[in-house]
């Protein structure tokens, strides 16, 4: 199976070639390196599919860089149904995205510079999902952050993209300490950072706790906590999900494959590949569960009534992202994951139509200067719809059985998830409401745009229509493989994953399910209703119901203030605290002058030793003739003594 | 008469007879880039006959064991590397002549020599014959009066310590009637006396000196400085190199009885190398200098691996020989690339905006000062960390401190250059390169190997323990 | 201080070297002591084979001086070892008269080289 070296290093190799000879060569060919390897990955990853489905699964170090007794780092894949179903993912939708730029990007000065970016996050991410010890995994991890942040900024020389850069590298920052000491605290509990060893011996340690400031922590809580930490920021949970939205400002193929299907998922995948450790700490797993039930409905809220087309599908991420957890909480690993892939064409598929729907705009983003443009560009109107239905829970697309199983393993699994099945119905409702309130504001009715615009509207071109398309049938079809029993399928799709993720807990009669399925299919309904009775019937309602609910509106169009709330208590006093206290105090007097002050002294010695240096050769060998008598006289001093 | 006796010592003598032969194809051959060719072609037929070289010749005077076998690597690397480096240089410099190739195989032969020696007279053989090779290469431009001084001092003061040396080896033969590394010690039965104490110092200093750890180094950097730029990068090596085989040899051996002695001296003279080449280093603006002061440093770093000793420290001052012959000559390599006529090209100053005018030869020079430093994941990282690594492992946990704070002190040299190249803007005409196809091929070898080794290390170092069995 | 080494074999070379030195310094002595004192100009003048000597003593010499000079040194050498070798001939054989073969092929180099370099031929 060593041909599955290829996956990741077919990218690396594009983006070696695009870095060093985009410049001066490939210029407006840089597409062709990182589209092929890319597409070679896939090629391989199918492959890879196929054996692990005829039950090969695969756990190598492929070299070790260093070994210092039992710190051991070293390059090791690890390729199991989990992985073959995040190399499916990732590769597949990154191949869609990297054909689709074509189109996209085709006139941007950086279009070599975005090419190697991309193929050098697609190599992170594989290196990331194909890990088989933890180091690697956060080596992936910090990549794909520093290329989510490289192309966030992409267009550097715009304020706002450089700052949303900075806000996303930072805030993962938070999580990413959390994750790092997680890691730290494996190495110090299970002496290895190897996961086989690991996920086996995690058992063994399920009684022993730590003393943390007086207060007795349950080892294996502390660190699937401190593990989770990093998947909070980077998959844009509740309290670090504010870098996500602002994320919007990098290109908007960026946002469908690493804002989207895959990088913010990682979170997700690394609780799932922990699983053995999570599912040991009920503490953990209930933080988990919570976290994402209460995300998906706040983010949810959020994009009920922002009017940036980009935003409103940004934070259905972060509310699907929030389902993904909420089944990962409830031990519905195998759900979580199906979320997670079926999520990725759909997610990836509003991005795309949304950037589709930007070109034809020439960069527009507010929604209420769109509307009518469903004749302009019914490709992408139809495509879009298709996503949104899959997104809301209508019965026979894929994002049906995937959202339907989370909320029915959540119900099953009882007592936190009972709540979190609330949650998730509740945040039913609101995405299917506006995933609506999208497509008719921008399809429907009226165009409200300035004249020159309407001139402009077009289809996009085929190259970017025809990835739409593909991932329009993966929209639909994708969640095929996860049909549940209960409508004659035979759960492939958990039984595939199960030997990693194992099976969920908790028993529910037919009647339950059939009643959970019940309740989200008709919440989905009627969220699309109000929308349409809202958006398409009568439009003064939503225009009545803000003034009426002045303070609601006021408070959910700025995202519950918490990026106001972040800069009063973090982002102010951290800035106050560097402008006076390290730079004036800290910097100035002791790093800078130990940093200038210890050179000018060794400085100083060495001007004066550098006197001895003074070119005489009676000079030299009279030192060397010293120095042997003065290594001489101290042995015989000490021997004679 | 039988001829399998002579085989452990096989490569020299094919070293011997090519290096004849080079001398005489001077004669003949005016195309003098030739004989540099025939000279990495010799390495390749010696390198051809070691692997059955294994053995002890000449009742055990001489040995062909793992450990000489990896040495005599380095040498055939430093060699090939050093010839490919000089071959456009040497017409730069107007000091063509076909002896200076067959110089360097002497100079190398007399290190494979020290490095399978056995016996004390044998390794002073091999010293000898090295060092006069050295001698003269050292003054090879004839007509540039600091490369005549170079060679000058290089000479009165190599024949000081060569004295040195041989005081020791008398001392040695006195006290035991045997000048056999390995009879020694049994000789010697762990007794102290005063003439092995002077025989101790007297074999320190003298190894010291070729080693150039400080107060012994005072010769390098007016040698460095003036010998040609190739000589330079090959003399930082190989000798070195040549000297560290034959310490570590002596030492570990013969004297292991007296470890806790040595060991002393070594520790203080480690540290005292350590300060001396990184602290002076920052006070030069001359490249080559710099340089010289950095190959100070580096002997200073390797020796840490003599001192914590056994199979780790030995592999792991191998190991960093080998890495160090790559990253030295590399740098060494771009130097000479700014060596074109007119411009000496060693000034820090050069340097300014490389970056602009040659962003290859910049990046170039980037890895090899990234790897000086020790910085991942180039070679000079993982050579420092399994050198640092068997001085934790050994008890001298606070020599590696040492060590290390010195080496962030280093960075600060190295990296000026870096600054110069990329945070300066470049003044006045963009400097000219010297580029050759041989050039061009030792650069590619070594950043190539530089890259390996940092990022993949494995092999090389399992190498270097097989050797050491 | 334990373990002083002196090897009695070499105690002839010390009185030779003892006598040796008392040789050379009684010499002197003895005519210190006994010669008559009368220098004059001419008698202190550097003897030139009784011609009046012209300019400095300290003239630089032609290189080829050194080069005849280093050449005479290795070929002395060579038969230095050509004379304990043939003492030994016949107990040795075969093996010893391939090594001298190999030792004079390796001075032949050096003689052709030179050769070729013109060191033999003044100016």
């Amino acid at each position: 199976m060593q041909y599955y070296l290829l996956i990741p290093f077919l990218p690396l190799a594009a983006f070696v070639i695009n870095i060093t000879l985009g410049k001066k060569i490939i210029r407006k060919q840089a597409h062709w390196p990182s589209t092929l390897a890319v597409l070679g990955s896939l090629v391989v990853a199918v492959m890879v599919l196929m054996d692990v489905l005829a039950g090969k699964t695969l756990n190598e170090d492929l070299y070790t860089w260093i070994i210092s007794d039992k710190f051991q780092v070293s390059v090791g894949f690890l390729l199991d149904q989990l992985t073959a179903v995040m190399l499916i993912v990732v590769t597949s939708v990154s191949f869609l995205v990297h054909v689709y730029s074509i189109g996209y990007m085709h006139d941007d000065p950086g279009y070599y510079r975005f090419y190697a970016y991309l193929s050098l996050f697609t190599f992170s991410m594989l290196m990331l999902v194909m890990a088989n010890n933890f180091l690697q995994l956060y080596f992936g991890w910090e990549a794909v952050g520093l290329c989510s942040y490289l192309l966030i900024g992409f267009w550097y020389e715009k304020k706002s993209a450089s700052d949303a850069g900075k806000k996303a590298f930072i805030v993962n920052r938070f999580g990413d300490f959390g994750f790092g000491l997680g890691v730290i605290m494996i190495f110090l509990t299970f002496g290895t950072l190897h996961y086989i060893p690991v996920f086996g011996d995690a058992g063994k340690f399920l009684n022993e706790s730590v003393n943390i400031l007086g207060l007795e922590v349950n080892l294996i809580t502390l660190i699937a906590l401190l593990l989770f930490c990093g998947a909070v920021g980077k998959s844009a949970q509740i309290p670090l999900h504010v870098w996500l939205p602002d994320a919007m400002e990098g290109p908007t193929p960026v946002s469908a494959l690493i804002h989207a299907a895959t990088m913010v998922t990682a979170g997700v995948f690394m609780v799932a590949r922990c699983n053995p450790i999570f599912s040991l700490s009920p503490t953990a797993m209930g933080v988990v569960a919570v976290v994402g039930g209460v995300t998906a409905l706040f983010a949810a809220t959020i994009a009920l009534v922002q009017n940036d087309i980009k935003r409103v599908v940004a934070y259905s991420t972060i509310s699907q992202l929030g389902y993904m957890f909420l089944a990962c909480g409830v031990g519905a690993y195998a759900a979580g994951i199906f979320h997670l892939y079926t999520h990725a064409y759909f997610k990836a598929l509003l991005f795309l139509c949304a950037g589709s729907v930007m070109h034809a705009m020439g960069g527009e983003l507010d929604m209420q200067k769109m509307g009518g443009l469903k004749k302009y560009m019914p490709v992408t109107y139809w495509t879009m719809l298709i996503a949104s239905l899959s997104i809301s829970g209508i019965p026979g697309l894929a994002g049906f059985f995937s959202k339907d199983e989370i909320l029915f393993r959540a119900y099953a699994a009882g007592g936190v998830g009972k709540f979190a099945w609330l949650l998730g119905t509740v945040a039913a409702l609101l995405t299917a409401f506006y995933s609506f309130r999208l497509i008719f504001l921008t399809f429907h009715g009226e165009f409200r745009g300035t004249e020159e615009q309407r001139h402009h509207l077009h289809e996009s071109p085929k190259v970017m229509t025809i990835p739409l398309l593909i991932l329009c049938v993966g929209a639909i079809a994708s969640g095929w493989v996860g049909i549940p029993p209960l409508l004659g399928g035979g759960e492939h799709f958990s039984e595939f994953l199960a030997p990693v993720v194992g099976h969920p807990h908790g028993e529910a009669t037919h009647a339950e399910e059939w009643m959970t399925m019940g309740i989200s299919v008709a919440v989905a309904l009627a969220g699309i209703i109000v929308a349409v009775v809202f958006y398409l019937k009568n439009p003064s309602i939503p225009v009545n119901l803000a003034k009426r609910f002045q303070f609601a509106y006021r408070v959910l169009w700025n995202k519950y203030y918490v990026d106001e709330l972040y800069d009063l208590i973090i982002v102010r006093p951290t800035l106050f605290v560097a402008k006076n206290i390290i730079v004036g105090f800290t910097d100035g007097a002791i790093i800078e002058g130990i940093v200038n002050g210890l050179p000018r002294m060794v400085n100083r010695i060495g001007a004066q030793v550098r006197k001895v240096q003074n070119g005489l050769l009676q000079h030299y060998g009279a030192i060397m003739a010293l120095g042997l008598f003065l290594i001489l006289a101290i042995l015989m001093i000490k021997y004679s003594g | 008469m039988d001829i399998t006796i002579i085989k452990p010592i096989l490569p020299e003598i094919v070293m011997a007879a090519l290096a004849c032969v080079v001398l005489i194809l001077e004669l003949f051959i005016h195309k003098k880039e030739t004989i540099g060719v025939f000279a990495i072609l010799a390495v390749a037929a010696v390198s051809y006959v070691i692997p059955q070289s294994f053995g002890s010749a000449f009742n055990g005077m001489f040995i062909s064991d793992g450990y000489s076998v990896f040495f005599k690597f380095i040498f055939f690397i430093n060699l090939i590397l050093a010839v490919l480096i000089s071959i456009r240089y040497l017409k730069i410099e107007r000091s063509e002549f076909g002896e200076y190739y067959s110089l360097m195989m002497f100079a190398t032969l007399g290190m494979m020599i020290m490095a399978s020696a056995t016996d004390l007279i044998v390794l002073y053989l091999g010293l000898e014959l090295m060092a006069l090779s050295t001698y003269i290469l050292a003054g090879f431009i004839r007509h540039d009066r600091r490369s005549n001084e170079a060679a000058l001092k290089y000479f009165f003061l190599g024949a000081f310590s060569s004295a040195i040396l041989l005081y020791g080896i008398t001392m040695i033969y006195a006290l035991t009637g045997t000048t056999n590394i390995l009879a020694i010690a049994s000789q010697l039965q762990g007794k102290m006396t005063t003439q092995l104490i002077l025989a101790i110092v007297f074999l320190v200093v003298a190894f010291g000196f070729k080693i150039a750890l400080a107060p012994f180094h005072m010769w390098t950097p007016d040698v460095y400085e003036g010998a040609p730029t190739s000589i330079t990068a090959f003399m930082s090596v190989g000798p070195k190199a040549a000297a560290f085989a034959a310490l570590g040899r002596v030492f570990t051996t013969g004297l292991i009885d007296f470890a806790p002695d040595w060991r002393g001296i070594l520790i203080a003279l480690s540290i005292l190398t350590m300060a001396v080449g990184n602290i002076l280093a920052i006070q030069q603006s001359n490249i080559k200098r710099m340089l010289a002061y950095s190959s100070i440093a580096h002997a200073g770093y390797a020796v840490i691996g003599v001192i914590a000793g056994g199979a780790e420290g030995l592999s792991a001052m191998m190991n960093y020989l080998f890495i160090y012959a790559f990253m030295n000559i590399g740098a060494f390599a771009v130097v000479i690339m700014l060596r074109v006529e007119g411009v000496k090209g060693e000034e820090l100053e050069h340097y300014r905006g490389l970056a602009k005018t040659h962003p290859l030869a910049a990046v170039l020079m980037l890895i090899f000062m990234f790897s000086l430093t020790g910085i991942p994941p180039t070679g000079g990282f993982i050579g420092k960390f399994y050198l640092f690594k068997a001085a934790v492992g050994a008890g001298y946990a606070w020599l590696a401190v040492v060590a290390v704070v010195f080496s962030v002190i280093s960075a600060y040299f190295y990296l000026r250059v870096v600054m110069y190249m990329y945070m300066h803007e470049p003044e006045g005409e963009p400097a000219a390169l010297a580029t050759s196809t041989p050039l061009g091929l030792a650069l590619l070898i070594t950043t190539i190997m530089v890259i390996v080794l940092g990022v993949y290390p494995s092999p090389f170092l399992a190498f270097a323990r097989l050797a050491i069995g | 201080m334990p373990g002083t080494y002196l090897p009695s074999n070499y105690l002839p070379v010390f009185i030779f070297l003892v006598v040796a030195i008392a040789f050379g310094l009684g010499a002197l002595l003895i005519g210190a002591i006994f010669r008559i004192r009368r220098p004059y100009k001419e008698k202190l003048m550097p003897y030139e084979s009784g011609i009046d000597p012209v300019g400095e003593p300290r003239v630089r010499f032609s290189i080829r001086f050194y080069i005849i000079a280093m050449l005479f040194v290795v070929f002395d050498v060579e038969a230095i070892f050509l004379y304990p070798w043939a003492v030994v001939f016949d107990k040795i054989g075969l093996y010893a008269f391939v090594e001298m073969v190999i030792f004079i092929f390796i001075l032949l180099v050096g003689y052709l080289y030179a050769w070729k370099k013109e060191a033999f031929t003044w100016e």
